[in-house]
């Protein structure tokens, strides 16, 4: 932003020229989000990642395949087998209309992009747009400088690149830039009072409810920082602007995603939004009436209000609550509840707690997905108060809403990466601005300031303060040199020490020294800015190999193919797609697949066959049913999956190349899920004093489950010992028979095992008349105990 | 027709040497003829019959002709095939008819090679095997050639792929040595003689056969010609049953899992690159690519091994550099490329070819050597405004002998190579431009309307700030040369030239406050102007103030420079002084940026 000084109207032109580079830089910050992201493309492939996006690129498929209206009737038959899901209306389907419609934009240019393609490139672009919302979202809180810092640091925090690598197509790498539109265009309204930008407000949160469940932050968020603005007395007509129409418009827009619906209205995650609709027009109505009536009418109007409106208030609220007590969930939803109390999930519903990301994080977790952000939040909050305004009060509550959520859940983490960018966006460009406008005016161009002494003592008392580990208030003009040089040392000690405390400090002496030296801008010497330059710039820098280490080493892996690093090169693993391969060539369009639910979505997407339960988990008695047959013995297990009309059984098995996140590791949640349903499956069956175990010390029921059997068939064979080595153990039952499934498909390294359900034998007449004489007298009891056994029967 | 015939049937007097190859699933028959025209008349025609059951599998079929001059042999010659239909002749036969160059006189005689490949002739028996079994194959012909004419002698060789048989018909003179069955030689044939023999011999060659393939050969002006090779890959040997057991395939590979095939080798072109190897859901891990300078290798390993019965599919691609493929003749421009996949081991049952051409592509005609079926289409690609000329060849039973060279020729202008860059060049300048006009136009629809007026006024206040900024900065660039000139004073002690320039800056002080004046006049009266009109007064009270200070200062330091006085007096007085001006520069800077702000 350097201006040439000697032009005749040198701010226009300065003005202008930042224009330009401040649009440059913008382009430039995309480029950079969009380019760390293909790390995953270059170093394996352009291929889809992991589970959820593979569901999502299969939506997609059949919406580019088949046109909007027959997606939004789309009923789905070869999932959740026989039960099927409507896809149609239990999707969000933001994702997918954007990356249908990038596809058919493309398609219809003459650019023929295959869908696969798309869909890998769809999170790398929104997170360039992303990056260019938190631009426009800091600009509106702190100025330009705050926002293209923040940009910066979005368009490469870890956390959302671990969502947003190309390859990673899932909803929340739309909804994040969704989500900090929305806010802006929040703030946006808030801060200019344009109807325009309320009505653009309600299609982005449109937009967001589309996309990710997560709309419902938004749905609260704005009416909490809309109800603090009121209780602080900052009520304006234009915070009203900002959030009547969006809660009206919003409201419908939102009713109009098939899978919100009436939820929009009717569920408790939405009833923050319409108490604080009701509480802001009768603080509308109580300033009207204040404006027209004396100062003593207004006292007897309050008076009389107040009775009568907390009287239909009490009766409104208690039959609200009347009415949501009556339901059990209290109208919040599984998920949303396990936010509010954190222990509700592991108590109450084992497939939500299953799954990793639904755990609390961990505190290393913070380090490696915010890296420096974590230190530089506090500063950037401090920041916001100085002085405190509708905009920047709104940036706290969101830090302070989004830390609390990301500390219930790891994978709400991704909502706090974009706060954190922009309060250290805040503070790190409040930094350089001191530091470079103190350089600025010691510059020897500008040096009638230099000349004299008062000024110095001025900047002096200033850096005094802003220090402020020194106590030292003299306004020694004498001393000036060698106080100077301690003070430098000083603060070279305290940088090293303490980079972040330090920044805080800065910005705590930022507010006294305001208020000392009135708007006396802050001047540090020369020396000390120009080495806390040097030290921000360096911590800058850290972040940013950080960040290039995380996107290339850490979040890249598609996790459908693993590859490891041994002294003789390369190993690739890519046992999931050998096996999906397999069965989408080599066995019949129809057959029925039954897995464990993780692979469901892989299943339906990559290998084209019907499975019995997916990762949506929509349905917890049909998978208790799939866990209830991985954990019964083998008879049982054939008449679980036979009755279901399954034809072959997946099962991940890690045990010969140690790939630890296999089913057996996996199995105690089946026991789990399965034991809530049906009560026959007990846990404690499984474990040896209270130890999950597979060695020779552990439980026949858990020797005897097909789980067991399945991964460990003839496992023994191929070392003689059968030594697992993700258990790192030997197993316990080493040489067994299977009698109801037989091995059709094991994977290269052993990953993934596929057995067929062996036909029933034929009965033998002479045999069955002499067992079933046997057994007359025991068959009553026997069936009745099958029944129990057997769900489906 | 049946005059002919007689002919013919009189002449024939060979030497047949019949060779049949089976170490592949392709069966190859090579077959020797030395004939002799026995006949009255001379001829110009050979026939070759085949029976039905093996002309629906017969793939491929030459004769060439090999004129002997003296002992080195040379100048083969192939000879066209056609099919024909001659009357009165046994049913369930197939004829094919050779033409000689030239006419075969009474007595002469001629050498004859025919090539035939057939596909699918191999039967596996049993037709399921478990994993462990061994893949057995029958394979069924005769003993005897069919001709229509006499055949002096003949012997026939089968070549197996291993020693492994287990059972073939055992006619006289039949001898099994090896991996070799000879027949023969038998002599004096008669005409449709046909004496059926059953070979049942162990073959676990990969039997891979391509359902469906489709080739699209992409041309692009710009140097590469790309290659896409869509493969719908089945193993079609004896079906696989019972367990698939990995252990025993990793423990021991050639006794359980022999039927089974690993690995394909595709012989790409010399120079390829950009190889991939791919299926719908993505990149195959397993293949290895060597090459040098005759060829490039390409080994494929699908991603599971494909036992009898199991299908898979894949994708390859490769680029080619366009200067080996692409030449021109005569205003014309012609693709030579081979026709079939690059895998020897393959047999094709469908082949689609598709040659794309670049967009403008015009006047094309394609030479294949064989007969094939053929069409065109449109195909838009990467920005097409028209679409590019698909000319697409389609052939079933294709076989490796079928990877000849075919040509296609087209018309096509240097200048179309320009049209997309142009397009995209010329899309972006019109955005641009778009933009430029946009934010220079205005689109208010009402111009009359409160918020456009005010919009105009606060433009109008903007210029007038700035142009009072100027004002200001000029006043302090005159501030500082009044400093600048005291310092020259101590310098050079030049009291006159100092107060010159305190006379100078004193008028072209008052000038600026006359600007100021109008400017300030302007400011008062916009109604827009209201809130920064404040600070605009203050800062004018201020710079006054400043100057005035400044002139004090300045004569005082003069005064006292010129009556010598110095001392500390004097000192302090300015001293005094100084800071104030100092402090009032600070606010003078600070109401600026404040003003700048806004």
């Amino acid at each position: 932003m350097a201006a040439p000084e000697t032009s005749p109207t040198p701010s226009s032109l300065r003005n202008a020229f930042g224009h330009v580079f401040s649009i440059f830089i913008l382009i430039l910050i995309g480029v950079l989000a969009f380019s760390i992201r293909l790390f995953s493309v270059i170093k394996y492939e352009s291929v889809i990642h992991e589970f959820d996006p593979y569901f999502n690129y299969r939506v997609t498929q059949f919406l580019t395949k088949n046109g909007i209206y027959d997606f939004w009737n789309w009923f789905d038959d070869r999932t959740w087998y026989p039960l099927g899901r409507v896809i149609g209306g239990t999707v969000y389907p933001g994702l997918t209309l954007t990356a249908g419609t990038l596809w058919w934009l493309l398609n219809s240019l003459n650019i023929p992009l295959s869908v696969e393609t798309v869909c890998v490139f769809t999170a790398p672009i929104f997170s360039a747009f992303a990056s260019w919302a938190t631009y426009l979202l800091t600009k509106e809180v702190k100025g330009a400088g705050a926002g293209l810092t923040a940009a910066a640091l979005l368009a490469m925090v870890p956390s959302y690149i671990s969502r947003s690598v190309a390859g990673s197509y899932d909803n929340e790498a739309v909804a994040i830039f969704a989500l900090i539109f929305t806010f802006y265009l929040y703030i946006k309204t808030l801060n200019t009072g344009s109807l325009f930008y309320a009505t653009l407000n309600s299609i982005a949160y449109f937009y967001m409810v589309c996309s990710w469940g997560g709309y419902t932050f938004i749905i609260n968020l704005i009416p909490m920082h809309v109800l603090l603005c009121i209780v602080t007395g900052r009520y304006s007509s234009r915070l009203y602007i900002a959030y009547a129409p969006l809660v009206v418009l919003g409201t419908l827009l939102a009713a109009l995603v098939p899978v919100v619906g009436f939820n929009a209205v009717m569920t408790s995650e939405h009833f923050a939004s319409f108490l604080v609709f009701i509480i802001i027009h009768v603080v509308a109505l109580v300033y009207y009436i204040k404006g027209i009536l004396s100062p003593r009418m207004f006292k007897v109007a309050v008076m009389l209000v107040l009775s009568v409106g907390l009287v239909i208030c009490c009766t409104v609220v208690a039959v609200l609550i009347a009415l949501v007590a009556s339901s059990p969930t209290k109208g919040w939803s599984g998920r949303s509840l396990s936010l509010l109390d954190p222990t509700y999930a592991s108590k109450y519903i084992p497939i939500i707690a299953s799954v990793s990301e639904h755990q609390p994080p961990t505190w290393p977790s913070y380090f490696m997905d915010l890296n420096i952000l974590a230190f530089l939040v506090p500063a950037g909050i401090v920041a916001c108060f100085l002085p405190l305004s509708d905009a920047s009060s709104f940036v706290i509550l969101y830090i302070v809403t989004s830390v609390y959520f990301s500390g219930v859940m790891v994978r709400l983490m991704l909502v706090l990466a974009p706060a954190a960018c922009i309060m250290s966006g805040i503070a790190l460009s409040g930094a350089f601005d001191v530091l470079t406008r103190s350089l600025k005016f010691q510059l020897p161009g500008t040096s009638e300031i230099f000349a004299s002494d008062a000024v110095d003592t001025g900047s002096e008392s200033v850096i005094l303060n802003k220090d402020g580990a020194e106590e030292d208030k003299s306004e020694d003009s004498v001393k000036e040199r060698p106080s100077k040089k301690n003070k430098k040392k000083e603060k070279e000690k305290e940088k090293e020490k303490e980079k972040e405390k330090e920044k805080e400090k800065e910005n705590a002496g930022t507010s006294s020294s305001r208020s000392h030296a009135e708007r006396r801008p802050l001047v540090l010497p020369v020396e000390a800015s120009v080495i806390a330059i040097f030290l921000l710039v360096l911590l800058v820098a850290f972040y940013v190999v950080h960040c290039v280490w995380a996107a290339a080493e850490a979040y890249s892996a598609p996790s459908i193919v693993l590859t490891s690093q041994s002294p003789d090169g390369l190993h690739v693993f890519d046992d999931f797609r050998e096996a999906y391969a397999w069965l989408s060539h080599n066995t019949d369009v129809d057959d029925k697949v039954a897995s464990w639910w993780d692979y469901g979505y892989q299943t339906t997407a990559m290998a084209n066959r019907t499975v019995i339960v997916d990762n949506n988990t929509w349905n917890n008695t049909h998978i208790a049913t799939v866990g209830t047959a991985m954990s019964s013995p083998e008879k049982a297990a054939w008449e679980i999956f036979n009755s279901l009309d399954v034809k072959y059984v997946l099962v991940v098995f890690g045990g010969l190349v140690g790939y630890p996140s296999d089913d057996i590791n996996k199995f105690l949640w089946m026991v789990r899920i399965g034991g809530g349903v049906f009560p026959h499956i007990k846990e404690p069956d499984y474990l040896r004093d209270g130890q999950y175990r597979i060695d020779s010390q552990a439980t026949p029921t858990m020797l005897n489950c097909l789980m067991y059997k399945l991964s460990y068939y003839r496992f023994v064979e191929t070392d003689g010992k059968g030594f697992d080595r993700v258990r790192r153990t030997e197993i316990g039952k080493k040489y067994f028979k299977l009698t109801h499934f037989e091995e059709v498909f094991t994977t290269h390294h052993w990953m993934v095992r596929i057995y067929k359900l062996k036909s029933p034998r034929n009965r033998i007449r002479g045999k069955t008349k002499k067992s079933k004489s046997k057994s007359s007298s025991t068959i009553s009891s026997k069936s009745s105990r099958t029944r129990k056994k057997n769900p489906w029967n | 027709m049946a005059q002919l015939l007689k002919s013919e049937l009189v002449w024939w007097r060979s030497f047949n040497l019949l060779l049949v190859d089976l170490t592949s699933q392709h069966v190859r028959l090579f077959t020797t003829l030395k004939v002799e025209n026995n006949g009255t008349d001379s001829v110009s025609e050979v026939l070759l019959p085949f029976p039905d059951h093996q002309s629906k599998n017969l793939a491929f079929l030459t004769a060439t002709t090999t004129e002997e001059k003296g002992k080195s042999k040379s100048s083969s010659q192939a000879l066209p095939i056609k099919v024909v239909n001659p009357e009165g002749m046994p049913i369930s036969l197939a004829w094919y008819s050779a033409s000689l160059p030239k006419e075969l006189g009474k007595g002469g005689q001629l050498t004859l090679e025919i090539r035939a490949v057939f596909t699918h002739a191999l039967r596996p028996f049993p037709e399921k095997i478990t994993q462990a079994d061994a893949q057995l194959v029958v394979f069924q012909d005769s003993a005897y050639y069919l001709s229509p004419y006499v055949v002096k002698a003949q012997s026939f060789t089968v070549k197996l792929p291993e020693p492994r048989v287990e059972s073939y018909t055992k006619l006289e003179n039949a001898k099994l040595s090896g991996s070799e069955i000879k027949y023969g030689p038998y002599e004096n044939i008669p005409p449709f003689s046909y004496t059926p023999i059953v070979v049942h011999f162990a073959s676990n060659g990969p039997f891979a056969v391509a359902k469906d393939l489709v080739r699209e050969i992409e041309i692009s002006h710009w140097g590469n010609v790309q290659i896409t090779e869509h493969y719908n890959l089945i193993h079609a040997g004896a079906e696989s049953i019972g367990e698939f057991s990995r252990l025993d395939y990793q423990a021991r590979p050639y006794l359980r899992g022999a039927s089974a095939f690993r690995h394909l080798i595709a012989k790409l072109p010399p120079r390829a690159h950009s190889v991939y190897y791919r299926d719908e859901i993505g990149n195959i891990s397993t293949s290895n690519l060597w090459g040098d300078s005759t060829k490039t290798l390409l080994e494929i390993e699908p991603r599971y091994p494909l036992f009898g019965g199991w299908k898979t599919s894949f994708t390859i691609g490769y680029g080619l550099p366009l200067h080996d493929f692409l030449f021109q003749s005569e205003g014309q421009r012609f693709l030579n490329i081979s026709f079939g996949s690059p895998m020897n081991e393959l047999v094709i049952d469908n082949l689609i070819v598709k040659v794309i051409l670049p967009e403008g592509s015009k006047d094309i005609t394609v030479s294949v050597p064989f007969p094939i079926k053929e069409w065109q289409e449109m195909k838009f690609s990467h920005l097409d405004m028209v679409g590019r000329p698909v000319v697409v060849l389609e052939k079933t039973n294709v076989v490796p002998e079928h990877n000849q060279y075919f040509q296609v020729k087209y018309r096509f202008n240097n200048l179309s190579l320009f049209r997309e860059p142009l397009m995209l060049i010329s899309g972006f300048f019109f955005l641009f431009v778009a933009c430029i006009i946009y934010t220079h136009a205005d689109f208010t629809i009402s111009k009359s309307s409160a918020s456009y007026v005010a919009k105009l006024q606060w433009d109008e206040v903007q210029t007038a700030i700035q142009q009072f900024q100027g004002v200001m900065s000029r006043c302090l660039a005159i501030h500082d040369k009044l400093e600048a000139s005291l310092r020259d004073l101590s310098r050079t002690g030049d009291a006159q030239a100092c107060k010159a320039a305190r006379k100078a800056a004193d008028s072209s002080l008052k000038e600026l406050s006359k600007e100021l004046k109008s400017l300030l006049g302007f400011l008062q009266s916009s109604p827009q102007a209201a809130q920064i009109l404040p600070k605009v007064d203050e800062l004018v009270v201020k710079e006054k103030e400043l100057q005035e200070k400044l002139m004090l200062k300045h004569s005082i330091v003069v005064d006292a420079f010129e009556k010598r006085s110095g001392g500390r007096d004097t000192e302090s007085r300015v001293a005094s002084i100084q800071q104030k001006i100092t402090a009032l520069r600070l606010e003078v800077d600070d109401l600026l940026e404040v003003i700048d702000e806004i």
